[in-house]
């Protein structure tokens, strides 16, 4: 096949690709699909159930068949439409869905069994046994009915997510959305185009001569003038995909789609466009007429035909037929003839026809077969009762146009159908501040497109208080359309409606006879419309077909609405970049560089990079390395970042009893200068976190939470404060980020921070255990200090301004040296704390309470808290699990979190469960395994041995009941 | 969906979280006789119609405001939104 004349593609520039490992030429401009076409190439991939032979169909996005695999490697995409795949130098294609060769395919042999893969065969057929579904049946389907395979490697591309917003927003660059765009840019306001195509125009680049002048000149002009307007962002290759909530906009650009490797530049890119007006002006879709064997390559929709020929100067064949049933079927003829391609016939289901075209016309005919097992090489035409066979090699079908009203009905608007137009349209409205200009309204000659364009785009802008003029608009082709119902040949053999899906008119009559009438049931028992063209150009006329089976009128049968995305959206897109190391914030302690210098191992902790342990050279074991360090810390002193517990600033006047409010236990009644623990609980009882709550002033607390909950305790705090109690006073802050704090714990900590204060005295009498003071450091840094103890010895927590965090781990480490100062991580701190039995978030996983707690008493009657009543239910009160410690029998047994408990010798089973262990670990103090849990009357069952089960691992321990606290019952060390 | 911040303009909702029922800004009073069966009430019962409906959504990624937005939860449609805290001391019992 060689090119027409004409044509919007540069010859100058050959680009070379493959399809099928086969080399090939095109030029810049072609899609795969016209490049293919230009090459003698029709048959372009096999169905999805039948694996019938398909070539290309149409020459947009709602392409049904010629769907393929591009690139190779990690970037092989597949189920790309041909149709809308940019061709460039070295793009590599494959055909899909099929077992050998593209002209051999041996799943071909499902065609033969055809009369058993009706609609419904899959819910008939493979119902049982049910054990077969995962195992045989669902592989088998998928293989044969497969679409692309994917590569299950990493996308190596980068995809980028954006935000843009404007006055007006044009979805559509065909005529009516270029007049739209020239008419609203012009009065300044901000206007956005965006067009899937990767050149402006629509079908005006698919026409011969809808304008007065040549349509690119125009389009030209235009562009020339869009430049020239800071206001207008003209976005090629972007597709709308759903009209959402409150005038946003989810759009994808495809920014390197068309070139070989993206380079520098990102893939595609995610907008969210928030639009306080858009017009839609998505055009049309051609629609088919079925008729037995209407699947063949070379079949495709007229108007595509007339798009080849005209945009990218290509006819798949020589010799062309036209089968129509209204005036537009002509016009490609027409254009064709013009291009020096025999027109051998046009075959107008209507009677009263004159040819157009000094070819021949049948009138009153209709085309009732076809044959060409790879291709089309002949059709069957049947008038008035006899029937003749022609020769051609490619057949266009017009059977009017369906508008594009998709994103119209994402808001669930249901377009109702226009008898005068033939036609479904939606209704002003469907989408809030969206109007349909073009042929998207019905409005489908250029002029009418161009004129309604610019009047929807002048009419949006009235209504954002923006005065437009109508610009100057050429004189245009304004032929009426004419539509005329004719929905399918009626025969004996399968003609498709649904191409991609392989729904034929038998499919549709079958749903029928099985009672599966309303459109949706139609298209759940056929798959009608299921695939990934989303019946783009067979749902019309399937709801018309059952119209017909049914007697009732086409709007009493109605139409299924669509979803968002209006074309496939791929998922890496979707993700937007957000992957690996950019799926969330990572959120770094401020002595991250110093752990990072001593070879910290460091551990996700939410968003935090926590230093995990501090291995030292010849330590072979994380074990090894924590033991040293917890045993470092009971005998010199240990020092750890705790930053990353939350820190929320309570002030004012009413700050006490704001807190009174907030903790199950009292908090106005704490001295200035004192620290409390505080236990919160959530409005139903249940125990939620816990912290310190400072006083260091009379209106200045500092309240602290667990590193998990720092957000979620600060947004409640703020609900109380602005929702239940506005008429305190009292203002919060969150001041996680703005203080490093560092733990010091260990019988030398008071020595070391002696090194560091400014003359502060840290005696036991002026500085007890919980004390808190705000003081200045090293000279001059300001610092708040609190002596609390999480690892059970004497311990302080210092506070510094966070820039200051990294410098003063590096000084007290410095300082310490002689007394043994040791950084310490996070997993010797979860051991100390265990060893001391201190809850944390595995004793408070949101399904204990305060009575489990062992701080049942804490509760306070005396006033109201949050949760407080609720904790009070009959069942909490009667909950007997409390915390205890566990040890095991034989020293050498490990001890898993997660092991249910039960008494010795008890049936394991849910009816003897007495509770579960929360939290293990080694502990190098006691020198075994140990591990709190919640045990039922634990407080009573003191040095009983009971048996520990963890049937995951087919483990079962004896544990001793032993107190929580396994190091320092008394609290010697830490009040010393 | 965009929200009318009644200090800050349109915001878009992922700068918010969003916590549910508008009447949970009318806690009972946990010292009464009857605190009970009001908490009960409070805490485990909710409307969910379809159609108007007041709840709360906090501006967690913005200036930390509650609001009482109204929203009809059939269309999406947002008919206002202003300040928990004046909302509780305007009218709520």
């Amino acid at each position: 096949m060689t090119r027409l004349s004409g044509g919007l593609i540069d010859r100058s520039r050959s680009l070379s690709f493959t399809f099928d490992g086969k080399s090939y030429t095109g030029h810049a401009g072609d899609t795969l699909a016209s490049a293919l076409l230009a090459n003698g190439v029709r048959l372009m991939g096999r169905s999805f159930k039948y694996h019938r032979p398909r070539g290309v169909f149409s020459a947009g996005s709602e392409e049904p068949n010629a769907l393929v695999e591009l690139r190779s490697g990690a970037r092989q995409e597949p189920n790309t439409r041909a149709t809308v795949a940019e061709l460039f130098d070295g793009l590599d294609a494959r055909s899909q869905n099929r077992i050998g060769s593209l002209s051999f395919d041996l799943m071909a042999v499902n065609d033969l069994f055809s009369p058993f893969l009706t609609a419904g065969f899959y819910y008939k057929t493979f119902m049982w046994p049910r054990a077969f579904w995962e195992k045989l049946y669902e592989p088998a389907i998928r293989r044969a009915a497969g679409l692309g395979s994917l590569t299950h490697r990493p996308d190596p591309d980068g995809y980028d997510a954006g935000y843009l917003h404007c006055d007006l927003l044009v979805i559509g660059g065909g005529a009516a959305g270029l007049a739209a765009a020239l008419t609203a840019a012009r009065t300044g306001a901000r206007v956005i185009l965006a067009d899937e195509d990767f050149r402006l125009g629509g079908r005006l680049l698919a026409e011969s001569n809808p304008l007065e002048m040549p349509a690119p000149e125009w389009i030209a002009g235009i562009e020339a003038e869009f430049a020239s307007l800071p206001n207008l962002r003209v976005m090629r290759r972007t597709t709308v995909w759903g009209a959402f909530d409150h005038g946003i906009y989810g759009a994808v650009e495809r920014v390197s789609d068309h070139l070989a490797e993206p380079g520098k530049r990102v893939r595609q890119t995610l907008w969210r466009i928030t639009a306080r007006r858009a017009i839609l002006a998505s055009g049309a879709t051609e629609r088919h007429i079925p008729f037995a064997n209407n699947d063949r390559p070379g079949i495709m929709l007229a108007g595509a035909l007339r798009a080849y020929a005209n945009r990218w100067a290509v006819s798949p064949a020589q010799r062309v037929a036209i089968f129509t049933s209204n005036d537009d079927g002509h016009r490609t003829a027409l254009d064709l003839a013009a291009k020096g391609v025999e027109i051998a016939a046009v075959i107008d289901a209507r009677t009263d026809i004159l040819s157009q075209g000094s070819y021949r016309t049948i009138a009153g005919a209709q085309v009732t077969g076809s044959r060409g097992r790879l291709g089309l090489r002949r059709i069957q035409v049947t008038q008035g009762g006899t029937s003749e066979w022609l020769d051609c090699g490619a057949l266009g079908i017009a059977g009017g146009w369906n508008p594009n009203l998709h994103l119209a009905s994402h808001h669930r608007g249901r377009p109702q159908w226009n008898e005068a137009a033939q036609a479904f349209l939606a209704q002003e409205g469907f989408v809030p501040g969206l109007t349909i200009a073009g042929a998207a309204a019905g409005q489908g000659s250029t002029a009418r497109a161009l004129a309604s364009g610019a009047e929807a785009a002048r009419a949006a802008l009235e209504a954002l208080g923006i005065t437009a003029g109508l610009p100057d608009l050429p004189q245009a082709e304004d032929a009426s359309l004419n539509q005329y119902p004719l929905w399918h040949v009626p025969g004996q053999d399968r003609a498709w409606v649904d191409f991609q899906n392989d729904v034929t008119v038998k499919d549709i009559k079958l749903a029928h006879q099985e009672n599966m009438r309303p459109v949706e049931h139609l298209k759940r028992w056929t798959t009608l419309g299921m695939a990934t063209d989303q019946g783009k150009t067979s749902n019309v006329t399937a709801l018309a077909v059952m119209a017909e089976l049914t007697g009732q009128s086409i709007n009493q049968t109605g139409t299924t609405i669509f979803r968002p995305p209006y074309t496939p959206v791929s998922l890496s897109v979707l993700g937007g970049g957000d992957t690996g190391p950019h799926f969330r914030p990572r959120r770094l302690t401020p002595t991250h560089d110093w752990a990072t210098s001593q070879g910290a191992i460091f551990v996700e902790v939410g968003q935090w990079m926590r230093a995990q342990y501090f291995p030292r050279v010849g330590e072979t074991h994380w074990r090894q390395t924590v033991d040293r360090e917890v045993l470092s810390t009971r005998k010199g002193v240990g020092i750890c970042d705790v930053t990353t517990l939350g820190k929320i600033d309570v002030q004012g006047g009413d700050a006490g009893e704001f807190l009174d409010r907030v903790y199950a236990n009292a908090m106005k009644s704490l001295k200035v200068g004192m620290v409390r623990y505080g236990l919160m609980l959530r409005e139903d009882g249940f125990a939620w976190d816990d912290g310190t709550c400072a006083r260091l002033a009379e209106t200045h607390y500092v309240v602290t939470t667990t590193t998990a909950n720092a957000g979620t305790i600060y947004r409640h705090m703020e609900f109380c404060r602005q929702c239940l109690w506005p008429e305190l006073d009292v203002q919060l802050i969150s001041t996680t980020d703005a203080w490093a704090q560092l733990s010091v714990a260990g019988p030398n900590a008071r020595k070391l921070l002696e090194r560091v204060v400014d003359g502060f005295d840290l005696s036991n009498e002026t500085f007890p255990f919980m004390a808190c003071a705000n003081l200045t450091i090293c000279g001059g840094l300001r610092a708040r200090l609190f002596r609390i103890s999480f690892s059970g010895e004497l311990a302080y927590e210092i506070a510094v301004p966070a820039r200051y965090g990294n410098a003063l781990m590096a000084r007290l480490i410095e300082k310490g040296a002689d007394l043994g100062a040791t950084p310490y991580g996070t997993e010797a701190l979860g051991v100390m704390r265990i060893e001391k039995g201190h809850a944390a978030g595995n004793e408070l996983n949101g399904q204990t309470t305060a009575q489990m707690l062992g701080m049942g008493r804490m509760v306070s009657t005396k006033k109201d808290s949050i949760g407080a009543v609720m904790s009070r239910r009959d069942g909490m009160v009667a909950e007997r699990r409390v915390l205890v410690g566990l040890q095991p029998v034989d020293p050498t047994d490990p001890v898993v979190a997660g092991s249910h408990l039960f008494t010795k010798g008890a049936v394991q089973d849910t009816a003897n469960d007495q509770g579960w262990i929360t939290s293990a670990c080694f502990s190098p103090h006691v020198g075994s395994a140990i591990g709190l849990g919640y045990l039922e009357n634990g407080a009573e069952r003191m040095g009983e041995v009971i048996t520990a089960a963890n049937p995951l691992q087919k483990q079962s321990v004896m544990l001793r009941v032993v107190s929580a606290h396994f190091v320092d019952p008394e609290g010697v060390r830490l009040r010393a | 969906m965009l929200i009318p911040h009644p200090l800050l303009g349109p915001r878009d909702s992922s700068e918010f979280s969003y916590l549910g029922d508008a009447s949970l800004m009318d806690r009972p009073d946990g010292m009464a006789p009857d605190a009970a069966e009001r908490f009960h009430d409070y805490v485990h019962l909710r409307d969910n119609p379809a159609g108007i409906h007041r709840e709360l959504w906090f501006h967690e990624q913005g200036d930390r405001s509650w609001l009482v937005v109204t929203r009809n939860t059939v269309t999406h449609e947002i008919l206002g939104a202003e300040l928990a805290r004046d909302a509780r001391k305007g009218g709520a019992a």
